[in-house]
């Protein structure tokens, strides 16, 4: 076989053939569905949850991850956090010619391996190839298809002044590794990616039969971003202390030198959630037990409901409160 | 780890911000106004939003934001040239991620390179002149604005491209001297100030002795500071008490960090590459020896010389981003501020840069949405 994705792999023929058969199949062993031009998927009754995102990182593979478990993860976690659970996948890859073969394969074993753990079947896929120059090495998009978690109790319209504001661990990982992972920072730390999914936490969680009333992953955009989407969407006064973020030291010397808030730093493994006030201890015992989760802190709370326009505020170690809003344009690193 | 913007203690700033706002309140009451300090650093401006300082100490102490951020004090007319370097197929530009929104007369760099052209956000001089190594083909500029702390790297850029033969690297410094403005100030502007919060990474350069003029020749006392809260609001209690005393000194409260002659590598580096020119500020005008250019022994790697770039006179609009940076008027007193002027979509470059005074309102003590 070649050694590098050429244009013809993408045309439909013997090679495009064998590209599907020998990297994608036998990664995701639904070969039986790949016989027909749509999969066919038993569903109980009740409502599905559909989401769909598409994933353009650079660089390709980065400390804690690559494309591939990102595709899975990604599109597994906004399932979970919107209270379903995830079931099928379909992957498209659109790759640029001169690709390497071996690296391809390294990513769609790498999206099939997350995709067993997260237990979800990928069971459709696409491949096109394009002239070099027309792509980054390599795009991935996934849809995944779930199913609503019976009882579960995630309903923002019960948001109340006094619940919990928790994240599942610390903020801003994904976003410093990834710019070290460019090599840009001229800066060295073996900070990985937290890029995970959560399907199996979120669900321990909602079978514990905790009062969780909104979760979100605040990917990109960060902590800061999500929360003030809730505070906004749901028209509630949300109070976060700064000195209770968790935040790794390899984060916060990153982003002083670079003058970077880790609040609006980008994360692939966090969930947070407002949860009510007297179901917190709770939530947290069991979103520690996780590795994923074992730092997880109640970051702040709801303060009030239903006053006008909802607002984030942070309220600094000196006690003064401030107001966060939305990122204005994106984050570039200071001068001096 | 200790990181830079961490309050040591809470509980220790707090009372301190205590002790602060009751020596002021008595100055207040003794002097028969609010005692006022210039923060000269832009990263003050950045830390004295974002930790909550400036919001504590609202009615008590009047902090002003001073010519501190490199980009804000860049000339309108230096700033369309380095956008327009950026207009050639044949030319990468490097810059600093501050430098890319900034508001030409015509666009910024980023909408140039949004246009196709090649605009590159480095971390370091260095960076560029690495991307010249690999680009023989191509003329690599990189835009170098800054100030005392800034220089030492861009002579190291030099530098390298020196040592390394690189010679389709070329640098456009308009870079800025933290006295000579201070002095202008102080005798042109005469801004109404009790003392100056002194810029701690310009200070690890230029050591404390470089502001014994402000006592010889102002008797304006000045606080050598860290970013982080404690650090800060102690400078700040250290210079109530200097006014409140009446006895102006130089203090370095950043004696961690700042020798008293400062960084002397960092300043051979600067000499042997640059020399003092005249420079146009935003908002002040042409200040005597006020900048550094690249000496003549190097001037294969002066952008200024390499190029010829023709520009015009920039276009006048209300933007007070130059009251800005002397302290004669504060972000909120610009009609444009957070109406047609927004760190989106930036009339002037105090709104942009990361460490300009209107975008640190902006970002951190803006109340409304």
């Amino acid at each position: 076989m070649e050694r590098k994705v050429t244009l013809a792999h993408g045309d439909g023929g013997e090679l495009a053939h064998k590209l599907i058969q020998q990297i994608f199949i036998s990664a995701f062993g639904n070969g039986h569905a790949a016989r027909f031009d749509s999969a066919y998927l038993s569903l109980k009754s009740g409502e599905i949850a559909v989401t769909t995102d598409s994933f353009v990182v650079r660089p390709l593979f980065f400390p804690g991850g690559d494309i591939g478990k990102i595709a899975v993860s990604g599109t597994v976690n906004d399932l979970a956090v919107a209270g379903a659970i995830p079931l099928y996948l379909t992957a498209g890859f659109i790759i640029e010619e001169g690709f390497s073969l071996a690296d391809l394969r390294k990513i769609v074993q790498s999206l099939a391996e997350e995709a067993g753990k997260a237990g979800v079947r990928v069971v459709a896929g696409d491949t096109k190839v394009v002239e070099k120059g027309g792509a980054d090495g390599v795009y991935i998009n996934t849809t995944g298809v779930g199913l609503q978690r019976a009882g579960s109790s995630v309903d923002p319209s019960r948001i109340e002044a006094g619940d919990d504001i928790v994240v599942s661990g610390t903020i801003g990982d994904h976003g410093i590794a990834i710019l070290a992972a460019r090599g840009e920072l001229g800066l060295m730390t073996d900070l990985e990616s937290d890029c995970a999914s959560l399907n199996k936490m979120i669900a321990a969680l909602i079978d514990g039969g905790c009062d969780v009333k909104m979760m979100r992953d605040p990917t990109r955009g960060g902590v800061a971003t999500t929360l003030v989407e809730i505070a906004e969407d749901f028209g509630a006064v949300l109070e976060i202390e700064e000195r209770t973020l968790p935040i790794r030291n390899e984060v916060k010397g990153a982003c002083d030198i670079l003058g970077f808030d880790p609040l609006y730093l980008a994360n692939e493994g966090k969930v947070i959630l407002v949860v009510s006030h007297a179901d917190c201890p709770q939530a947290l015992d069991i979103l520690r037990r996780f590795p994923e989760g074992e730092n997880t802190a109640v970051i702040g709370h709801v303060a009030g409901r239903g006053r006008g326009t909802g607002q984030l505020l942070l309220e600094t170690p000196l006690g003064s409160k401030r107001r966060i809003h939305r990122l204005s344009g994106m984050m570039l690193p200071r001068i001096c | 780890m200790q990181t830079l913007f961490e309050p040591a203690d809470p509980a220790v700033a707090i009372e301190l911000a205590q002790k602060v706002i009751a020596l002021a309140d008595r100055c207040k009451e003794k002097f028969g106004a609010m005692p006022a300090f210039m923060e000269v650093c832009g990263s003050h401006t950045m830390a004295l939003a974002k930790t909550g300082v400036k919001l504590i100490l609202q009615g008590h102490v009047n902090l002003i934001s001073g010519p501190g951020c490199p980009v804000c004090v860049t000339d309108q007319k230096q700033i369309d040239a380095m956008i327009e370097v950026a207009e050639s197929d044949s030319r990468i530009v490097c810059t600093f991620g501050d430098m890319m929104r900034v508001p030409g007369s015509k666009r910024s760099l980023l909408s140039a390179k949004t246009e196709g052209r090649d605009v590159r956000i480095v971390y370091s001089p260095l960076d560029a002149v690495r991307i010249a190594e690999e680009n023989p083909e191509k003329e690599v500029v990189f835009l170098g604005v800054g100030f005392e702390t800034t220089v030492p790297v861009l002579a190291a850029a030099i530098q390298m491209a020196a040592h390394k033969n690189i010679n389709n690297f070329s640098m456009w410094a308009t870079t800025k001297l933290v006295q000579p403005v201070l002095r202008t100030l102080l005798s042109v502007k005469k801004v109404k100030i009790n003392g100056f919060l002194l810029p701690g990474h310009v200070s690890i350069v230029l050591g404390e002795q470089a502001y014994r003029f402000l006592i010889d020749e102002f008797r304006m006392p000045g606080v050598i500071s860290g970013f982080e809260p404690v650090e800060m609001l102690s400078a700040i209690y250290k210079l109530l008490k200097m006014v409140d005393e009446g006895r102006p000194e130089i203090i370095n409260n950043y004696k961690s960090v700042v020798r008293a002659g400062g960084n002397k590598t960092a300043q051979k580096m600067m000499n042997e590459f640059f020399q003092p020119c005249d420079e146009s500020w935003r908002g002040i005008g042409m200040i005597s020896k006020s900048g550094l250019e690249i000496r003549e022994k190097y001037s294969r790697f002066n952008a200024k010389e390499k190029f010829s770039i023709k520009i015009g006179e920039p276009k006048k609009t209300p933007c007070r981003c130059g009251d800005m940076i002397c302290g004669l008027a504060s972000p909120e007193e610009c009609v444009l501020f957070g109406k047609a002027c927004t760190p989106l979509h930036p009339v002037g470059p105090c709104m942009v840069s990361t460490e300009g005074s209107c975008a640190a309102h902006y970002a951190y003590m803006r109340k409304e949405g």
